[in-house]
């Protein structure tokens, strides 16, 4: 009994549950009225946001070689600016909007991938190098200045509530965490995920093909990203040239709390969608108490690295 | 002959950076009739200090195979550290004394709390990092909520001069080049090759692994600190935002300057060399006359080509 209940506790996945429990706790004591139906339905908005750049994140992640995506924070402002501007509020050109919108951030992906698969450039490298093409190409066509706007249908589907009180934007990130555990589960290319995340070379010799399954797997990111940036447009109407780059870490961040190792090849995407619910709790309560923002930055710091106390630990060189 | 520029680039892997670097200065002297001349190159190095000091630090820590996110926001902290010492206490002589003294003490101490966390607590390094980051950068905000506050006059005329004919920031280089090249010589540079090498390997040889981590991650926070220190020469004021660009560029000029993300090849002549590279690259866009817009991408255009080309000579070598 005692080691099970020692083995529960060590599982990511139940202490973000177990966290998320706690910070509720915490924000309502700290500031009556923080556990309201609404204000927990604005929390999961923005946790959806997040957990949707988080899943390409996870995806690139779980693959393994030092899979990490540093360029969805510029895909995401790119997108959204993208999309805005194909969509000039007309819901006429909602489904070219999303569909071009897709198809160009799963391109992108796609070119990171095949730098990362074909020439060997590692990932943190080529998904920076990405990043900086991404921006200064968003810049160019900008020019500095935000324009475009959302179909008001987007806009609807993301904020208003759309089926038992809850917006648009919860369904589909329910939707994207069920397909994509599907996936990673039931089919080959998820086996195939773990497998190359695991051990590549045993992978390769078993027959998985190790470098589109990883190209596609930055494709994705890129797809996922492309998402947010919709979503984001969706959620705010029309955005800034930065306005993805605020997702840039925190989606390492949520993948990492989420229980799925940074060296491949174990975790899963439900964890990731806990982690993200905490990141965003733990912001929100920040936001409520009455302190400076250098003080919730600070606390935010802190509470990050005591995160990694519990679970983000990695093995020892001893034994 | 090829066999042997083979060999040599072996031995040393900044190589393809010289080549790089000797381009971009024709290109630059091109563009820029006065490039060559004493005052404009001095200007130059002034204006790429912070950057090369950065990256000088963080190479250390890449070389043990970790990373240091947090190095952009140590050099904010430092800076408005400084500043406000400085300011707070009247600008007089002994002011500027302890200024610089707390200033590169908060340094080393940033860092050695990177270390401690990730060599010790065994915390991942790339989240272990960001989250410092933003402990870092709320402290700095702290500090100092916006740019401002000035030091007297002596302080930058002092940066901005000379000292036996030879401009002070020159100097600066010189002195970092000279400590770095003593660095490279000493058990600890060696040991923390090995680590970046095999660090299974190097623990079971014997060898202070943790200690050694620590030790890059120290030299990090006080290169960090050394370029917040020249940032307060060089604009004669604090920004609490001022280093934020300064980590992923002195990623980039490291990764450029032919040190391998998974440790152990590569060095600091190579991280100035790319900073150098970063610096020039800018330069010769500006010169270059291009329409304010095309600036972002094509930098972001001859980064990614410079990474890339980078990563792939290395290959060809290896194989």
């Amino acid at each position: 009994m005692g080691a099970r209940m020692l083995a529960w506790l060590r599982n990511p996945l139940s202490v973000a549950i177990v966290a998320i429990i706690l910070l509720l706790v915490a924000g309502e004591l700290l500031s009556p009225g923080f556990v309201s139906q609404r204000q927990i339905i604005t929390l999961l908005k923005v946790a959806a946001l997040l957990g949707v750049v988080a899943a390409g994140q996870n995806l690139v992640i779980l693959g393994g070689r030092e899979g990490i995506d540093l360029s969805v924070g510029g895909i995401i402002s790119f997108t959204a600016f993208l999309a805005g501007n194909v969509m000039q509020q007309q819901d006429a050109l909602l489904m070219q909007g999303v569909v071009l919108v897709l198809a160009a951030a799963f391109a992108i992906g796609l070119v990171t991938g095949l730098g990362i698969t074909v020439l060997r450039i590692p990932p943190l490298v080529m998904t920076l190098g990405m990043l900086g093409v991404v921006q200064g190409g968003l810049v160019l066509l900008t020019r500095g200045v935000p324009s475009g706007r959302a179909a008001p249908t987007l806009s609807r589907m993301v904020s208003e509530p759309l089926m038992l009180g809850l917006p648009g934007i919860l369904f589909i990130w329910i939707l994207i965490g069920a397909a994509l555990t599907l996936v990673l589960r039931r089919t080959t290319f998820g086996f195939n995920v773990y497998a190359i995340g695991t051990n590549e070379a045993a992978a390769a010799l078993a027959g998985v093909p190790v470098r589109r399954t990883r190209a596609l797997l930055y494709a994705l990111s890129g797809f996922f990203a492309g998402a947010a940036g919709i979503l984001l447009l969706g959620y705010t109407e029309y955005v800034f040239v930065g306005a993805g780059d605020q997702y840039m870490l925190p989606s390492v961040i949520a993948v990492v709390i989420g229980g799925t190792s940074l060296a491949g090849g174990s975790g899963g995407y439900v964890g990731t969608m806990a982690g993200a619910i905490v990141l965003v709790l733990l912001q929100s309560i920040l936001t409520t108490l009455n302190i400076p923002p250098f003080g919730r930055q600070i606390v935010f710091g802190v509470t990050l690295l005591g995160l990694m106390l519990l679970y983000g630990r990695q093995r020892r060189l001893r034994g | 002959m090829k066999m042997r520029l083979a060999l040599s680039t072996q031995r040393r892997p900044y190589l393809m950076a010289v080549m790089v670097f000797l381009v971009l200065c024709v290109i630059n002297a091109i563009l820029q009739p006065s490039f060559l001349r004493f005052g404009v190159a001095a200007s130059n190095v002034a204006a790429f200090l912070p950057m090369i000091l950065v990256a000088i630090g963080q190479t250390y820590v890449v070389l043990a195979s970790d990373i240091d996110l947090s190095a952009g926001t140590i050099v904010s902290l430092v800076n408005v550290a400084v500043v406000s010492i400085i300011d707070g206490m009247g600008g007089s002589g002994m002011s500027i004394a302890l200024g610089l003294a707390i200033g590169l003490g908060a340094g080393l101490v940033c860092g050695l709390v990177n270390g401690l966390c990730v060599a010790v607590l065994r915390f991942q390094p790339i989240v272990t990092t960001f989250a410092s980051g933003i402990v870092f950068a709320g402290l700095a905000l702290w500090i100092l909520p916006e740019a401002g506050k000035q030091v007297p006059p002596a302080v930058y005329r002092a940066y901005g001069g000379m000292v036996l004919g030879i401009p002070t920031v020159v100097l600066i280089l010189l002195a970092a080049i000279v400590v770095a090249a003593f660095v490279s010589r000493t058990p600890f540079y060696h040991a923390l090759r090995a680590t970046g090498g095999n660090m299974q390997a190097a623990y079971q040889s014997g060898l202070p692994v943790a200690q050694v981590r620590i030790g890059a991650y120290t030299m990090s926070g006080l290169f960090a600190s050394l370029a917040g220190v020249a940032l307060v020469g060089e604009t004669a004021s604090g920004d609490p935002l001022i280093g934020g660009a300064l980590t992923l560029s002195s990623v980039t000029a490291v990764v450029l300057g032919g040190t391998a993300l998974k440790g152990c090849v590569g060095g600091v002549t190579g991280s100035i060399l790319g900073a150098f590279i970063l610096g020039l690259i800018n330069n010769v866009i500006f010169f270059a006359q291009l329409p304010f817009e095309w600036q972002g991408l094509i930098q972001g255009v001859i980064i990614l080509a410079a990474l890339a080309g980078g990563v792939v000579m290395e290959r060809g070598r290896q194989s």
